[in-house]
């Protein structure tokens, strides 16, 4: 049996709502074409979206989770950021 | 005559849909890859849910309140009427992809045509259709590009299926009395012109495939007239199993 296996993808699906593409899994494919298709066939059996991205997986870069505390803990202590410090006067709708 | 005419014409195309349906059925949880697995799995479902909508016409036209679950599972072998070319083995994946892609080839441009027919229901069967049979042509024309033209092995896989399989794709144009009435009442189209547009999407496929139409030109057919080859009966002894076993159950 071969060892040889095809690249993995990572799949983005955008809802009937969203306006983002939201990742939703991976899968296995040989080419850009196929993992379109078997997205399609993996992941939108139930109508769950109306466009689909696939990037293959190793041109992804993340963060390391070691580096998680210089990373995010300094904005953890800084909730000046978030603008709940503001009155909202009664007029405004939406927020 | 138009009614039996329309009542069988129907029928063969459900009995298509259900025959293959049911073969592609038996890759459910044995497919190469889980993504492949699910990928036939749906063109099945598709498949069945094209044939209800199709037994619930032709069981309409017959007026003889059969219902699409009587058609489906309590008719014997020779009142079926799908072409053998569904009927045949899954075989290796090659083989699968091939004879989904011979009827692929030949369902879209047929359903593309049916969309005009006079006959509403069955203009509107067709109208729904074609969207999933687009779909199935697509899946199956890349699989058959990427193992004719992918490695040695899957190239020779391909060419032996399709050297297998050509001998049932003349059936899939089979024209009897029935066609003849309803082609001359404009209801149908003419199977000459299915198997031109046939010939030219299997002939654009197979050649960026790499792969080559068989010259032995020894057909078989059969099938559109209730003779089936040996394997129809172990299709329908799996399929009719629960209905024979439980007259009537549902779940």
């Amino acid at each position: 049996m071969s060892t040889n296996e095809w690249p993995l993808w990572e799949v983005f699906i955008r809802s009937k709502q969203g306006l983002n593409h939201k990742h939703v899994g991976s899968l296995r494919a040989p080419d850009a074409t196929l993992a379109l298709e078997n997205a399609r066939d993996v992941y939108t059996r139930r109508s769950e979206g109306i466009s689909i991205w696939v990037v293959e997986s190793v041109h992804i870069h993340a963060t390391d989770i070691d580096d998680a505390a210089s990373f995010f803990e300094p904005s953890d202590s800084k909730i000046y950021r978030h603008p709940t410090f503001y009155e909202v006067p009664d007029g405004v709708k939406h927020m | 005559m138009q009614e039996s005419a329309l009542f069988e014409y129907v029928l063969r195309l459900s009995d298509d849909s259900l025959i293959l349906a049911q073969r592609l059925g038996e890759w459910c949880g044995h497919g190469p890859i889980l993504e492949e697995d699910i990928a036939l799995t749906n063109i099945s479902l598709d498949l069945i849910g094209q044939a209800i909508s199709l037994y619930d016409l032709a069981a309409a036209i017959e007026g003889k309140s059969r219902t699409h679950d009587q058609l489906a599972y309590l008719r014997y072998e020779n009142e079926y009427k799908n072409v053998l070319l569904v009927e045949q083995p899954n075989g290796d994946f090659a083989m699968t992809l091939l004879r989904q892609f011979f009827f692929d080839a030949f369902r879209l441009p047929l359903y593309e045509a049916l969309m005009q027919s006079p006959v509403e229901q069955l203009a509107a069967i067709a109208a729904k259709s074609v969207k999933e049979t687009r779909y199935h042509l697509k899946h199956s024309s890349e699989w058959v590009i990427r193992m004719g033209d992918g490695t040695e092995e899957s190239h020779q896989r391909s060419q032996a299926a399709i050297d297998h399989l050509w001998r049932y794709t003349n059936e899939l144009f089979y024209e009897d009395a029935h066609d003849h009435a309803l082609q001359a009442a404009g209801k149908v189209p003419s199977m000459a012109e299915m198997q031109a547009k046939w010939m030219a999407t299997v002939t654009s496929v197979l050649q960026e495939a790499t792969l080559e139409i068989p010259k032995n030109n020894w057909k078989f057919d059969g099938g559109r007239e209730g003779r089936h080859s040996e394997h129809m009966g172990y299709i329908l002894s799996d399929l009719q199993y629960m209905q024979r076993a439980y007259p009537n159950m549902e779940w």
